[in-house]
């Protein structure tokens, strides 16, 4: 049947890791900002921030991994200015995260009219490139869905793997999880509450904009306004449905992936001419809000997450 | 650093702070029309003979304050519960759509029963679409930023879905577009020939209730407690999520009001970009206000400023209109520094 | 001379928590730091620890100047702190607690089995037996503590800091714990005791110093001096503490009869709990913080239903109980946390005054009736000795005394049958606690039924008529004033007497 045709098919699982890489990417930030005690709501800003920096500096005549870099560094500003706000001087992390999202977005669309004023359709960058990995891409299904795609990826699932090492096997890994359960405790071994956070929330930041970068350099060749779409908050849900910790958001991202391919493949199929198309355009963020709502009995989240610290409150 | 709260902060105190921020965030956008190559002075001058230099000027200011009183209102209610309403967007989109609806020939009663009729479904209906987020909040603990975002995205693809299917206009020449509003469905203007409908004086209106109900009745005072502080408002008696869900219903409601009043009102009938994202401006609003119902008047007076002066400066200094969005958001987030500063003292130690 | 504290001064707005204060301590000695609430005690300590930094004044560790405002710092010169409130993490484990932030942040590895082998080594050498490996949300208070203790010790500290060390324990565990900091001083640490129990004072400290008002009131060589000495350096002029005699029982006001809690809320649950409150009496609740106060205090507030056994109050089965009911039912009550549960902090004395009775006494259809709130806060201020400049001001800026005096009247004002006193007195200042101690004897006078619930064994044993010990949940049965002393009492508290009234039945 046509369902299970689809399943089996390599393009499609393919499609699904592709589909997937910038979310990793930005769940990752996402989840080492919240780990730290940092709810990051500027998230969808900053992957738009993120694709437009990478893709223009590419244009500009940068490298590729130079783009990458610039996309991160974008990113790690706006972090900046986040940590700031919410970890020096506490502010809501609501407030202070739709507000990044907010000028980070505005701040983009301003340059990118700035930058190219006259154009009509935005010009086109040479994007990464497929790189089939020798002998593992020639397994059947898996190696083309696997590893037949571009640098950007491997290193989604390379940083996946970093991170969970990091976190579980590091000292600065134990640091970043003990100040998002009880800053008190880290202040109290010495350590800088302020530094650790503002450090978790920019290098996450600095994630999610390569996330971005992803879209414009890897998944398509150019920039689009509304190209971020919601995959930021998309991310948010990701990081609660992975239960906070990187292997299982990874799987998340992935599986929230499949889903989303599936249902492209879906439309293309004899359903999707009876169902209205925005049907199946609604299924992520539909899936998200399920995946919260399965979630929250069992989440265990940050214990401080979203609770500033203030040294000489008593 | 240290904050130390401040125990009777001087006027000076509580005035400064936010003055600077507003002015620091002119300075920004006037340092940014720079690098686009306008001269500020010109920029700014423009944007205020945009947005206050004629009648034609002023009205449309007013006319675009309408939905953001509205939106402002509605998260200034819930922000001040604690209910972060990040979803006015699609409540606006919902008001919108039961204004359409009801109001383009399927129940055919005068306009003195017709438009109480819309008002009251649409509110409804908007404070229902909030009230799902409320409840997933309430029993479950689902964090409702996220879910009232998802929701705009939701509602706006079910939007499309109405336009381009049951809701679409079969005289609009194949565009995503409603029928228009039968004239007993629309609101009237406040004064033959000018071109300011009653969903503006309907605005003001709601901003005084929410400001009577705020500060003379036991609701506002549940609501304020709960936002405040929730475990000591559950200790003294107060049903805190019964509390939170009456919140969603009036901001949900609230938002729904925007929609209803510029499909009412303004357009007369119902397309995709009925908002350029005044739920999210909503937030900006409400903030700048410091969540004071009546103070979302005057900021949602300067917000609309802002962009109707944009949209004329941009067509005549050549500078993007996304200006004004950098304004505002910058506005934003140092008006909350602002506020913190008036409050505390920082101490580095 | 390991640890030399000169000329501090701190202060905080207006308040001065230490005026001048100086203090030497020596190798191998326990220098106690004695005074009340208030007197100064841990924010002199904190400044030590570099939580705070001074106005004015240095200090000193083996004879070098310590950077002001950098715990890291202390922590390097040797000294290791045992804060009243622990600084641990639950979903950490143990020996995550204790290497945090021991390694370079940017070092490649834990390195935990060499960790755990040497906290294994550490727990002998002292006594503080605990496991590496476990959750730290898993442990007991008593527990917790040693793996506060460990985290100095496990950084070589040669100077340990203790505030408060006893409040959450077991007479038996402090025992213990006065076996550890032994040991500790025979292996050359010094120790800083802070306190403000006099018999452990003179039992475990070399020297004393007390503070007062922030002030160095007196330095005094344990050997030469007496309790009594010591009470009247701590405070001068208190007020006349008042006197608690035995009163008969009137009639029984609540009734719980093997009731159990829910474990949802979190916190341990009560099970099976039968005890009585009597008209004209003052119950009161001994036992380790953690043990179910929480959920015996959240079941008489109403905050918490039974779901188990039977609720009486008077002769009435209560349904449908929430804090509402709780309070029509005549049920005044001081929580635990005034900052968190008892007061709104942005809100104004008014609006604390009212928040019980915001629907009833002070509303009709909706409109809240603000002339009617005023005078009644007016009224508490008046009648409760509220220090405030009126009220239109914001509860967080009053000190703690008056807080609780306004939670106080709050309850009172309302002619309660039965009054829950959780922690009455945390925190307070000689001449509140007094205060509250008086009101709440002047209440049981009048008839009421007071459940006192307390960490404090010497208030327990002062106030009450009849008293209960809760552990892990269970409640002992009840002994009359005088029946039974407090080693007594740290048996039950450490669950002993309960395995024995199980075998009975």
């Amino acid at each position: 049947m046509d369902v299970i045709e689809i399943l089996m098919s390599a393009s499609f699982w393919a499609a699904a890791i592709r589909i997937a890489s910038p979310l990793i990417f930005a769940t990752l930030g996402e989840l080492v900002c919240e780990r730290a005690g940092v709810l990051n709501l500027g998230i969808e800003g900053i992957m738009v921030a993120g694709a437009f920096a990478g893709w223009i500096a590419v244009w500009a005549g940068l490298p590729l991994w130079g783009g990458v870099g610039v996309a991160m560094v974008a990113g790690m500003g706006f972090g900046a200015l986040h940590g700031v706000l919410s970890v020096l001087f506490g502010l809501s992390q609501h407030v202070v995260g739709v507000g990044i999202t907010l000028l980070a977005t505005s701040l983009t669309f301003y340059t990118y009219r700035v930058a190219l004023p006259e154009v009509s359709t935005p010009p086109k960058i040479e994007a990464f490139q497929v790189y089939e990995i020798p002998i593992l891409s020639k397994i059947p299904v898996i190696g083309p869905a696997l590893f037949a795609q571009t640098p950007l990826t491997y290193l989604a699932f390379g940083l996946a793997g970093a991170l969970a090492w990091g976190l579980y096997r590091t000292p600065l890994g134990l640091a970043i999880r003990a100040v998002g359960e009880s800053p008190a405790s880290v202040a109290a071994q010495g350590l800088s509450v302020a530094a650790l956070r503002m450090g978790a929330v920019i290098f996450g930041s600095g994630l999610m904009a390569v996330g971005g970068a992803f879209l414009t350099m890897s998944a398509f060749d150019s920039f689009f306004f509304d190209m971020v779409n919601g995959r930021g908050w998309i991310c948010i849900a990701l990081v609660v449905f992975g239960a906070w910790r990187p292997g299982k958001a990874l799987l998340g991202a992935i599986l929230f992936a499949a889903f989303d391919a599936f249902q492209i493949r879906l439309q293309q199929t004899g359903i999707g001419a009876h169902v209205p198309y925005q049907i199946f355009l609604m299924m992520p963020y539909i899936l998200s809000i399920l995946a919260l709502v399965l979630m929250s009995r069992r989440a265990s989240v940050p214990a401080a997450l979203m609770v500033p610290f203030n040294k000489g409150e008593r | 650093m240290r904050l130390e709260p401040i125990s009777n902060p001087t006027l000076a105190r509580r005035v400064v702070p936010p003055a600077v921020a507003i002015a620091a965030s002119f300075l920004i956008a006037a340092l940014l029309a720079m690098i686009a190559g306008g001269n500020p002075f010109q920029v700014f001058g423009l944007i205020i003979q945009g947005a206050l230099g004629s009648k034609f000027a002023i009205l449309e200011t007013l006319n675009r304050a309408t939905p953001l009183i509205f939106t402002g209102l509605a998260v200034a209610v819930a922000f001040r519960a604690k209910l972060w309403n990040i979803g006015a967007e699609a409540q606006l989109y919902m008001g919108a759509v039961v204004t359409v609806v009801l109001g383009t020939g399927a129940v055919a009663w005068p306009a003195g029963l017709l438009l109480p009729l819309i008002v009251v479904v649409a509110v409804l209906a908007g404070g229902i679409l909030l009230l799902v987020p409320a409840v997933l909040k309430t029993r479950l603990g689902v964090d409702e930023v996220v879910t009232t975002l998802l929701f705009n995205f939701i509602f706006l693809l079910f939007v499309s879905y109405l336009l381009e299917g049951p809701l679409k206009d079969p005289m609009g020449m194949g565009w995503p577009k409603s029928a228009r509003l039968v004239s007993e469905a629309r609101l009237p203007r406040i004064v033959d020939g000018l071109r300011l409908h009653w969903g503006f004086g309907l605005a003001l209106i709601a901003a005084a209730a929410i400001w009577v109900i705020d500060r003379f009745t036991t609701l506002g005072f549940e609501m304020r407690a709960v936002g405040q502080n929730a475990e000591a408002a559950r200790f003294a008696g107060i049903p805190v999520n019964p509390v939170i869900l009456k919140t969603a219903l009036l901001s949900g409601g609230l938002a729904a009001m925007a929609g209803f009043s510029e499909v009412a009102g303004l357009k007369g009938s119902l397309t995709q970009d009925l908002s350029p994202g005044y739920g999210y401006t909503g937030i900006v609003v409400a903030m700048l206000a410091l969540l004071h119902p009546l103070g979302v008047v005057v900021a949602a007076l300067f917000v609309a400023a802002i962009f109707v002066g944009a949209d004329s400066m941009s067509r005549a200094a050549g500078v993007p209109t996304y200006l004004a969005d950098i304004m505002l958001a910058t506005a934003l987030l140092l008006t909350v520094l602002a506020i913190l500063i008036t409050k505390f003292r920082v101490r580095r130690d | 001379m390991v640890l030399r504290l000169s000329k501090i001064t701190k202060r905080f707005g207006k308040v001065v928590a230490n005026d001048a204060v100086s203090l030497d301590l020596a190798r191998g000695e326990v220098v106690a730091l004695l005074g009340e609430n208030g007197a100064g005690k841990t924010t002199l300590m904190n400044i030590l620890f570099g939580q705070y930094a001074a106005d004015e004044g240095f200090v000193e560790v083996f004879g070098h100047r310590l950077p002001p405002g950098s715990p890291r710092a202390a922590l390097e010169a040797g000294v290791g702190m045992v804060h009243q409130h622990f600084t641990l993490a639950e979903n950490l484990t143990v020996w995550e607690n204790i290497t945090l932030g021991t390694m370079p942040l940017f070092g490649r590895s834990l390195a935990a089995r060499g960790a755990k082998a040497r906290i294994r080594d550490l727990a002998a050498d002292f006594k503080l037996a605990v496991d590496p490996d476990a959750l730290v949300s898993d442990l007991t208070v008593g527990e917790r503590q040693r793996v506060e203790i460990l985290k100095a010790l496990y950084r070589d500290a040669r100077i340990l800091i203790l505030d408060e060390p006893t409040a959450v324990l077991t007479p038996q565990e402090a025992d213990g714990l006065f076996a550890t900091l032994r040991k500790a001083v025979e292996q050359g640490l010094s120790v800083v005791f802070i306190s403000h129990k006099l018999h452990e004072v003179m039992a475990i400290a070399d020297r004393v110093v007390v503070l007062r008002h922030g002030r160095l009131a007196a330095t005094r060589k344990t050997a030469e001096t007496t309790r009594e000495e010591l009470a009247s350096l701590m405070v001068i002029g208190a007020t006349q503490s008042p006197e608690f005699a035995t009163r008969p029982a009137g009639p029984a006001l609540m009734t719980l009869t093997g009731v159990g809690t829910g474990t949802d809320m979190g916190g341990v649950p009560l099970r099976d709990v039968t005890m009585t409150l009597h008209g004209g009496q003052i119950t009161g609740l001994a036992g380790v913080s953690g043990n179910g106060q929480a959920a015996l205090s959240d079941l008489v507030a109403g905050l918490l239903a039974p779901t188990a056994g039977q609720m009486q109050l008077a002769e009435v089965q209560v349904a449908n109980w929430s804090p509402r009911q709780a309070l029509a039912h005549g049920i005044a009550r001081i929580p635990e946390d005034r900052h968190k549960t008892g007061t709104i902090a942005d809100f104004d004395l008014t609006e604390n005054a009212m928040l019980e009775q915001y629907n009833t006494e002070f509303a009709h259809r909706g409109w809240i009736n603000w002339r009617k709130a005023r005078v009644h806060a007016e009224r508490l201020i008046d009648t409760y000795d509220i220090r405030c400049p009126g009220p239109d001001t914001r509860i967080r800026l009053l000190s703690g005394g008056n807080m609780q005096k306004l939670i106080l009247g709050r309850a009172l004002e309302t002619d309660p049958t039965i009054i829950l006193a959780n922690q009455p007195v945390r925190g307070l200042d000689i001449g509140a606690v007094n205060y509250v101690h008086t009101r709440l004897g002047e209440a049981r006078d009048r008839g009421a039924a007071v459940l006192l619930i307390s960490e404090d064994l010497d208030e327990i044993m002062k106030l009450s008529d009849v008293i209960h010990v809760i552990s892990e949940g269970r409640l002992s049965p009840g002994f009359a004033r005088g029946s039974i002393d407090a080693a007594g009492l740290g048996a039950w508290m450490a669950g002993d007497g309960f395995a024995e009234a199980t075998h009975a039945s």
